[in-house]
């Protein structure tokens, strides 16, 4: 038991990405109204940030902001500077998401136009009319 | 203008024309035809001359902006990628030649914006198939599935449901790709292919790899609609503006399998798939035979054309992922041959499709009465791509299935062989049944009346389905030569 305990206090980030991953993912799928699936992909996405940040934290690293002279004289020293790349990586997949929910909010103004309501079954019985 | 850029300007053509149909098509729509056929054209010719490059001298990697790889982009075009560029480009060509004419009617006043998102699509597809990175990869698929997911949306009716379906689905596949990539990046500390394919095998956590690799393939083949993955495909397809759905339908599904052969080959090994986890191996086959079957059978319950074509993609899907994991030679040429086969013949049927909606306004079987007398030249193109769908010998379909065929016996999945010639003998229902109707039911007259011929198809939409049915029979009777001169070199090492 205490080995379990330990072993989530020690990864609690990683913890905290796949809980919010499952929250995201209930919602996209269990959820019957098309905004609450909506939420449910950006908090799914929202994990998987944090799952990448996470990964380039370092215990006591300093910002990746160098000057360039003193890195020419010393070299870097790699242990003691978080990895910047994930961080570089996740900006692209913040704009990927924006513009993902952008296009959704759009398809989802024109089905409220549409039908009048936002829950899938109601519109299902529409359609089924 | 070195040839060794030309692959660059392949995919610039499209994408820098689509922000000049955007600009002057907003003016006028006469700018929008030369616009993008011109820059399509232009990629066809210049693909074309890439692939004889690549041919002569071997594959190439490009680092773009002086990058140097594992550091920056790097872009790989080996036979199997120039391969596809030239697909894309001119499948792309000759489905923009189906689309001005039926976007003109369908999307009166929206030409332009219409066009942009196409142009991206199909930039965005050719950078798929080149890139060497797999961050780089994710983008790409994002891009091609925003730009498809607005020209679904385009369509009338219901399509904005199926649109907004298709962006849960796809958004989940897109995820788990990059979680997959999350996972394969903290192992490695790299993002391009060719240097995780070096660390990978070194790598300490096997449970951990074998987590990234689930992701990466569950991730693409929901992008792709595979069995039991794929119900997004019929609604968004069906629904999708005509113009969009001749040139999404036989591009995405299959640009997709080949992402996952990079995924398979390039960034895993053969080794590490097919002798690592033969329990996956015939899990994966096992569930491309299941699917074929159950998606013939739901073809076979659909009374619209266009619908029954999407099933029958999702039964093609299965063919070539089934294929791909037989884990021979002869099942990966056969699903290779078939992604180029296949895109063909999807287009033939799809342009056809399109053809006779335009003509009459309807796909419905009870529609297509008499449709011989009226459209000869059509239907004679869509009898073609129904031959090389059942796998009639001398189109293109057949040698695709052949090879399967042969590779499914030699690896002993006999599932798969049942299901492949099942499909194919519910194929054979299907077409003889839509060809009959064609030809023999000129039946009730008040029917037909109100039916009258909306206006005759133009000369360059008929000109582009006659094309592809040509090229039909040209590559079934050219296979021998396209397997042996391309396929054979795509192969991984030791197949």
């Amino acid at each position: 038991m205490e080995d379990i305990i330990a072993l989530v206090v020690a990864k609690y980030n990683y913890w905290i990405y796949v809980i919010l991953m499952m929250i995201g993912f209930y919602a996209m799928i269990g959820k019957k109204n098309l905004v609450k699936k909506l939420l449910g992909m950006n908090i799914f996405q929202t994990a998987i940030i944090l799952m990448f940040v996470s990964a380039g934290v370092k215990k006591d690293g300093a910002i990746p902001i160098l000057n360039k002279y003193e890195v020419m004289e010393h070299g870097i020293a790699a242990a003691q500077i978080v990895n910047p790349l994930p961080h570089v990586l996740m900006l692209t997949a913040i704009v990927v998401s924006v513009s993902i929910t952008g296009v959704a909010l759009a398809i989802i103004l024109r089905i409220y136009r549409e039908y009048g309501t936002l829950e899938e079954d109601e519109i299902m019985e529409k359609l089924g009319q | 203008m070195t040839t060794s850029n030309l692959h660059m300007y392949v995919m610039a053509a499209p994408l820098i024309c689509a922000l000049f149909v955007n600009l002057l098509g907003r003016r006028s729509r006469s700018f929008i035809a030369p616009l993008a056929l011109g820059s399509l054209f232009f990629s066809s010719l210049a693909s074309f001359f890439v692939l004889a490059n690549i041919l002569e001298n071997g594959p190439l990697s490009y680092t773009v902006g002086n990058w140097v790889p594992p550091y920056g982009i790097e872009l790989i075009i080996d036979p199997l990628s120039a391969l596809m560029l030239v697909l894309i480009s001119v499948v792309a060509l000759l489905a923009t030649c189906a689309a001005l004419p039926s976007v003109q009617r369908e999307q009166a006043g929206k030409e332009h914006l219409f066009f942009t998102l196409y142009l991206i699509l199909i930039a965005g597809l050719m950078g798929l198939v080149m890139t060497g990175d797999a961050f780089n990869l994710y983008v790409l698929l994002e891009i091609t599935s925003i730009t498809t997911y607005g020209l679904i949306a385009m369509g009338k009716g219901r399509a904005v449901l199926s649109s907004f379906s298709y962006i849960i689905m796809g958004s989940i596949g897109a995820c788990f790709y990059l979680l997959g990539v999350g996972y394969i990046y903290i192992l490695t500390g790299t993002l391009n292919m060719a240097d995780i394919a070096i660390r990978l095998p070194q790598v300490q956590g096997q449970a951990a790899v074998a987590t990234a690799f689930a992701f990466l393939i569950v991730g693409l083949l929901i992008k792709m609609a595979f069995f039991p993955l794929h119900g997004w495909l019929p609604n968004a397809y069906s629904d999708a503006p005509t113009g969009a759905g001749v040139m999404i339908a036989p591009l995405m599904t299959k640009v997709t399998v080949y992402l996952m052969i990079r995924v398979m080959f390039s960034i895993f090994s053969p080794h590490y798939e097919f002798f690592l986890h033969p329990g996956i191996q015939n899990l994966v086959v096992w569930a491309a035979a299941i699917g074929i079957v159950f998606a013939s059978l739901q073809a076979l319950a659909q009374r619209d054309l266009k619908r029954m074509l999407t099933y029958i993609i999702i039964a093609e899907v299965g063919y070539m992922v089934g294929g791909l994991w037989l884990a021979n030679s002869q099942g990966m040429t056969g699903a290779i041959l078939h992604i180029v086969n296949d895109a063909i013949m999807t287009l033939c049927l799809f342009l056809a499709a399109a053809t006779i909606f335009y003509r009459i306004g309807s796909l419905h079987f009870d529609d297509l009465k008499g449709l011989y007398q009226r459209m000869p030249l059509t239907m004679v193109a869509f009898t073609i791509g129904a031959f090389s769908m059942i796998g009639v010998p001398p189109t293109a379909g057949f040698f695709s299935k052949w090879y399967l065929i042969l590779g499914g016996i030699e690896a002993g999945h006999w599932e798969y062989v049942a299901a492949l010639i099942f499909s194919s003998l519910i194929n054979a229902i299907l077409f003889f049944r839509l060809i009959e109707i064609a030809y023999f039911g000129d039946g009730d007259h008040g029917h037909e009346q109100a039916l009258q011929p909306v206006a005759p198809a133009p000369w360059y939409m008929q000109g582009s389905l006659l094309v592809t049915a040509a090229a039909l029979i040209i590559i079934g009777l050219g296979s021998g030569q396209l397997v042996q001169g391309v396929i054979k070199l795509a192969l991984p090492a030791g197949f």
